[in-house]
């Protein structure tokens, strides 16, 4: 049973039947899933969702398939882990990371939106499946297509560092290296994603691909008990994420799964590449491109294909947008693992520090409910935390040796410290 | 002839050349606005461009030189 009725403009209204499209005809606005909200309500509850297997298409009502699913049987529903030590840290009440650096299976919220662009692809009849990407992906992509048994064509920039070429690789997809300027790279890409009418995930896919990441907030909200947290720090790459759980909080008040309660969200940006937060600051809706310069590379587009729609939903929920350094990223990315033993990469480094930010200059109060949201994994990216990591102390193989160097330390006896906690 | 679609970004000086008239002249190619937003740091303008394949590359770089930033209308595809 599906509740889907089409496709439409987010600008000018026009209605599409549902295929392999996402921009408009007229106006060149994106096209956007409609769902049949009576319906939806009708038919869901918290207990039919509760019973139902631990993984995102718990949600299907809200999802743009027709059939059963297919891919992703094992993605999503990752942990909502109760930050305490890190809300001590940062002086606050009620913290929570969602922790998508564990999704299945390459660790990183996208294979979210890929579970459900390549069950759509599958129903639409594809046989091959495609995306231009620098890392995660391409990592979902190629996997999710392995194991739908589907071919698989990934466009990178011919620079691209070696250990992603793997990350991707491995699973055995065609992967084109393309030599030229950023902006040639990526036009190219538009140019044979419009002539070979594969499913390119995140272009005619795309309105498909973005509904994937509604499950983000779903399950935020389920976890919480069924209620919104009060603020959400999200980051902001090509501008998906964000305005997608906004409308998964919207949702889920529309079709009467939990109470109407302001739920302020926050963009979170590298200050190498910071477009949308910028254009937050200058109070504009117009984002001005940006070169990235940032380690952050994950999350480094400088002309966010949905940036606008990142802004409209911040205001509309009363949040903001910060930007941080480098270092206070990597600040970040250690804050997480030393406090909550969470290894994120740069990504999840930003909103640790963003958030640390926000609560400093008083925006999120310190005795509401916030959630950081943790959307890579640290092993994908060890170079950017390396230079911080000390050399472990080499000794010979005795004992004497250890003891040595345990007295040196000046640690205090083992007995005084508490083994058990 | 082949139909692509891009967004030119202009900056604060760049607003006032007349370009998407002199690149109709210089290059066979049927220029159709569908969209513009202007702010008073930049410009964004929705762009066809009709033609072969290669007088729109060939029109599409004459842009760039100018200082333009020409990208296709889904912005940036690679995440
Ligand atoms: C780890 C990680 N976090 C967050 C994002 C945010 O992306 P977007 O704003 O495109 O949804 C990305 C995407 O590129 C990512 O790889
Ligand atoms: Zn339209």
């Amino acid at each position: 049973m599906s509740f889907v009725t089409g496709l439409k403009c987010r600008e000018c209204g026009e209605s599409y039947e549902i295929a392999a499209l996402n921009v408009c005809e007229y106006c060149f606005g994106p096209l956007e899933v409609q769902y049949d909200y009576a319906g939806i309500k009708a038919a869901v509850s918290r207990e039919t969702i509760e019973a139902r297997p631990q993984n995102l298409w718990r949600y299907r009502e809200l999802l743009p398939i027709e059939t059963e699913p297919r891919i992703g049987l094992y993605s999503g529903y990752t942990p909502l882990v109760k930050a305490e030590r890190l809300a001590a840290e940062l002086g606050v009440d009620e913290l929570y990371v969602k922790d998508d650096s564990v999704n299945h299976p390459t660790f990183s919220y996208k294979d979210r939106v890929v579970s459900v662009a390549i069950t759509k692809a599958i129903e639409l009849g594809f046989d091959t499946v495609s995306c231009a990407s620098t890392g995660n992906l391409a990592n979902s992509v190629s996997a999710h297509a392995a194991r739908a048994g589907l071919r698989c064509f990934i466009f990178i920039p011919d620079n691209l560092e070696q250990g992603k070429v793997i990350g991707s690789g491995i699973y055995k997809p065609t992967t084109v290296a393309i030599s030229g300027n950023y902006d040639d790279v990526n036009r190219l890409c538009t140019e044979i994603a419009d002539k070979y009418k594969w499913a390119f995930v995140n272009i005619n896919l795309r309105p498909f691909y973005t509904e994937g990441a509604k499950t983000y907030g779903f399950e935020v909200a389920e976890q919480l008990g069924w209620k919104l947290p009060q603020h959400m720090v999200i980051p902001t790459a090509g501008g998906t994420i964000l305005p997608k759980v906004a409308k998964a909080f919207e949702e889920l008040i529309d079709v009467g799964l939990v109470d109407a309660a302001p739920s302020r969200i926050y963009s979170a940006q590298a200050g190498g590449c910071a477009p949308v937060v910028n254009a937050i600051h200058r109070k504009s809706d117009l984002i001005e491109p940006v070169k990235p310069n940032t380690i952050a590379k994950s999350i480094a587009i400088g002309n966010p294909a949905d940036g606008y729609y990142v802004i409209k939903a911040v205001e509309k929920s009363g949040g903001w947008g910060e930007s941080v350094t480098d270092d206070e990223i990597i600040a970040g990315i250690h804050l997480l693992a030393r406090t909550e033993g969470i290894f994120t990469e740069p990504a999840g480094g930003t909103t640790v520090a963003v958030t640390k930010k926000l609560i400093e200059q008083g925006r999120i109060p310190r005795d509401e409910s916030i959630v950081i949201s943790v959307t890579g994994n640290g092993y994908k990216t060890i170079e950017a935390v390396a230079p911080g990591i000390p050399k472990p102390q080499v000794i010979p193989a005795k004992l004497s040796d250890f003891d040595a160097l345990y007295e040196a330390a000046g640690e205090p006896p083992l007995s005084d410290k508490a083994v058990n906690g | 002839m082949a139909i692509h679609r891009f967004y030119l970004t202009y900056s604060q000086e760049q607003i006032k050349e007349p370009v998407i008239y002199q690149v109709a002249r210089k290059y066979d190619v049927i220029t159709n606005i569908r969209g513009a937003s202007i702010s008073d740091h930049i410009g964004i303008v929705a762009l066809e461009l009709e033609g072969e394949e290669d007088v729109i590359d060939e029109a599409v770089a004459w842009i760039a030189e100018q200082g333009i930033k020409v990208e296709p209308i889904q912005k940036n595809v690679i995440e």
